[in-house]
């Protein structure tokens, strides 16, 4: 049976496509707290709940911190949850993302990708999820509307399977508010990807079992080494829920995407949005002769290392580009890849540009003549300013 | 002389490690055996969770969510509607939470839960300080109190909690003292049945922290409720008042002088905080008289 055959393609914006894969994964609880951009994901939800169509309890506290608060033991009790934020959001529950992920909370969260206060802005700018890289929950970076609806439904599955809380980041504007046609699957063809969700262990009366008391030295230290057990199988898992989908849908996902790289003297190295940009510089580059390639990194925790050296070795030169600054040392995609590389034979000469920091334009054109001024350069340490 | 009616049926066990002679635990021991097993705990940090056990072990026999100090009444709400989520909706959720993860850090997420009329059962175990920590001021600190961070004495009120919460209307609002077992257990059999936000304060004298002695701690509890420093009361819908133990006595220098943390004051210090205390009796004496169903 063709499962493609009840899926239909509407205009939806970045936003609307991840609400639509909320709905098709049929939650059960979902928190929720407004912060623009990406608010149009809790108003579409709302829409669909007082349709009729979303059957999940809704709770809107009085802040994000309270909304992962409710997240967390929803989903240890057995309820499938979601939920959404941006920026200062995601800011206010750095202390509850670390929890989330030591007591193994299978949450999805999407976080749109802005700017961090001060000054205030409210533009593309990936910091403030890199910026809880260390909190233990799995990143992916989706790129379009319709990556964004299929990546939820992905990352559910992934999340409930591994035990590890998930979010999908896609950009501020760029993807959250951005139409483009989106094909919205069958529930039939959800329904078959994503199983329901009951955990074994679980806060259940007739099981007696608690979640998060004191633990000594000994215990905490083991809940990390479990932690960093299971993380270690989720590129696996990542694949395989990107190759299934693909089977169901046509749209095949993995944790790193490889545009044109055959060939390639130089590779730029990016996430989100800016790949969208990346893939006509290449495509332009390509045409007047120049052997670029582009390399997506769509999982961003855990960071695909394996596949991160086997993708870029032998590759002459590799150029990262990242929309956002670590103050003191730079682009975050960039240290990442230093580190993946270190001690490699046959690493490219890897370039750290940041471009687009804080939303400013970065056009294709301006990818082409970054490519011309670095390919044949020494790298320095230090990421360089570029926009 | 009361006789105490209570049943205990093993919800809380002999094994934790509350300082000998505190009155939390037995305040514990009442509430959990009323409540029963259907039921599911969130504590935040507090002397309460220090209680229920490290792990692996449970002085509490249901299933207890640790969650962070400013989150009991939003991981609640969480709880309860995932059990709602799965058709489990009689199901209690129970919230042990100290003074300063209610009257301080958690008011936040209190008041909008209360705002959204959570089905939960909210109990703040009120010491008046951050007495797990080595007792330090919170905003339930009284007037006066010394405490490690207020080394001559409070200068300012104890919040008023009890109005904060009247405020938000909900259905259920009591005060319980563990020097009065059976009013605690009738509370909370109430409470239980109500669907909605209940939220019972229950007064605990510290025995480090406002240096009572091992033995004092039922005594001194029973004098703050009979000197009218901490009236025994129920607020239903926010506006229904009424006084459980609706007589005080005239003085509360019996209920100062077992507690350390007053015994630097002199006469007039004594006089304005007996002044103060009559004033909020009058006040909710006023309180009673006004309630649209006058219950005492």
């Amino acid at each position: 049976m063709d499962m493609r055959a009840n899926a239909r393609g509407v205009l939806l914006s970045g936003n609307q496509a991840v609400a639509y894969g909320v709905l098709l994964a049929r939650p059960d609880v979902i928190p929720v707290y407004p912060i623009t951009p990406q608010t149009p994901i809790l108003e579409q939800i709302i829409e669909l709940h007082s349709e009729g169509r979303m059957k999940a309890e809704l709770l809107t506290p009085e802040s994000e911190h309270s909304a992962m608060s409710a997240c967390i033991p929803a989903s240890l009790t057995g309820a499938r949850v979601f939920t959404a934020t941006s920026s200062q959001g995601l800011l206010l529950m750095h202390e509850l993302l670390h929890y989330a992920s030591g007591a193994r909370a299978s949450i999805v969260m999407c976080n749109v990708n802005r700017t961090p206060a001060s000054p205030w802005g409210f533009w593309p700018d990936q910091l403030d999820s890199l910026a809880q890289r260390d909190t233990g929950w799995i990143q992916v970076y989706s790129e379009s509307p319709q990556e964004s609806l299929d990546g939820v439904i992905q990352l559910f599955r992934v999340a409930e399977t591994a035990n590890i809380p998930a979010m999908i980041c896609h950009d501020a504007f760029y993807v959250s508010h951005a139409v483009e046609p989106v094909e919205i699957p069958s529930q039939l063809t959800v329904d078959e990807f994503l199983p329901p969700f009951k955990p074994d262990i679980r806060l259940d009366t007739s099981l007696g079992r608690s979640f998060g008391a004191p633990a000594d030295q000994r215990n905490w230290n083991n809940t990390r080494r479990d932690l960093d057990a299971a993380m270690a199988t989720v590129p696996d898992l990542v694949s395989e829920a990107g190759r299934l989908w693909g089977d169901l849908t046509g749209r095949h996902y993995a944790p790193l995407e490889e545009y044109r790289m055959d060939g390639a003297d130089v590779v730029i190295v990016t996430m989100g949005s800016m790949c969208g940009t990346v893939r006509e510089a290449v495509d332009a580059m390509r045409e007047a002769g120049v052997k670029a390639g582009m390399l997506k990194v769509r999982l961003f925790r855990p960071l695909p290392m394996a596949a991160l050296r086997q993708a870029l070795e032998g590759v002459p030169c590799a150029i990262v580009l990242d929309r956002n600054y670590s103050p003191g040392t730079g682009g975050i995609l960039h240290q990442e890849l230093k580190s993946v590389l270190f001690n490699m034979r046959n690493a490219p000469r890897l370039h750290g540009l940041m471009a687009g920091v804080g939303g400013v334009n970065v056009s294709p054109a301006k990818i082409g003549e970054l490519v011309a001024q670095y390919q044949d350069k020494e790298p320095q340490v230090g990421a360089i300013w570029v926009d | 002389m009361e006789l105490i009616s209570y049943q205990d049926e093993g919800q809380f066990v002999s094994g934790h490690v509350a300082c000998g002679g505190c009155a939390e635990a037995l305040a514990m021991r009442v509430i959990l055996n009323t409540v029963g097993s259907d039921a599911i705990g969130v504590v935040s940090p507090s002397c309460s969770a220090v209680i229920c056990g490290g792990y692996p072990m449970s002085a509490v026999k249901i299933p207890m969510f640790h969650t962070t100090l400013e989150s009991a009444a939003a991981s609640a709400s969480g709880v309860k509607r995932a059990l709602v989520a799965q058709n489990k909706p009689d199901t209690t959720v129970l919230c042990f939470a100290g003074d300063g993860g209610t009257y301080d850090i958690g008011l936040q997420a209190l008041s909008s839960a209360a705002e959204r009329n959570e089905d939960i059962l909210y109990i703040c175990f009120d010491n008046e300080g951050y007495m797990n920590t080595g007792g330090q001021k919170s905003s339930s600190t009284p007037l006066d109190a010394i405490t490690g961070s207020t080394p001559s004495g409070k200068t300012t009120r104890k919040k008023n909690l009890i109005e904060i919460l009247a405020a938000h209307r909900i259905p259920y609002i009591a005060t319980a003292s563990p020097s009065h077992i059976n009013d605690m257990r009738a509370k909370i059999e109430k409470a239980k049945a109500i669907r909605g936000t209940k939220v019972i304060i229950v007064l605990i004298p510290c025995l480090p922290g406002w240096g009572v002695a091992d033995n004092a701690a039922v005594r001194t509890a029973r004098k703050a409720v009979e000197a009218g420093v901490f009236p025994l009361l129920e607020i239903e819908d926010g506006v229904n008042y009424r006084l459980n133990v609706s007589e005080k006595g005239d003085s509360i220098e019996s209920y100062l002088k077992e507690q350390k943390r007053y015994r630097h004051l002199d006469a007039e210090h004594i006089a304005r905080l007996q002044a103060e205390s009559d004033f909020q009796w009058r006040r909710l004496q006023q309180r009673v008289a006004d309630s649209p169903e006058r219950r005492s």
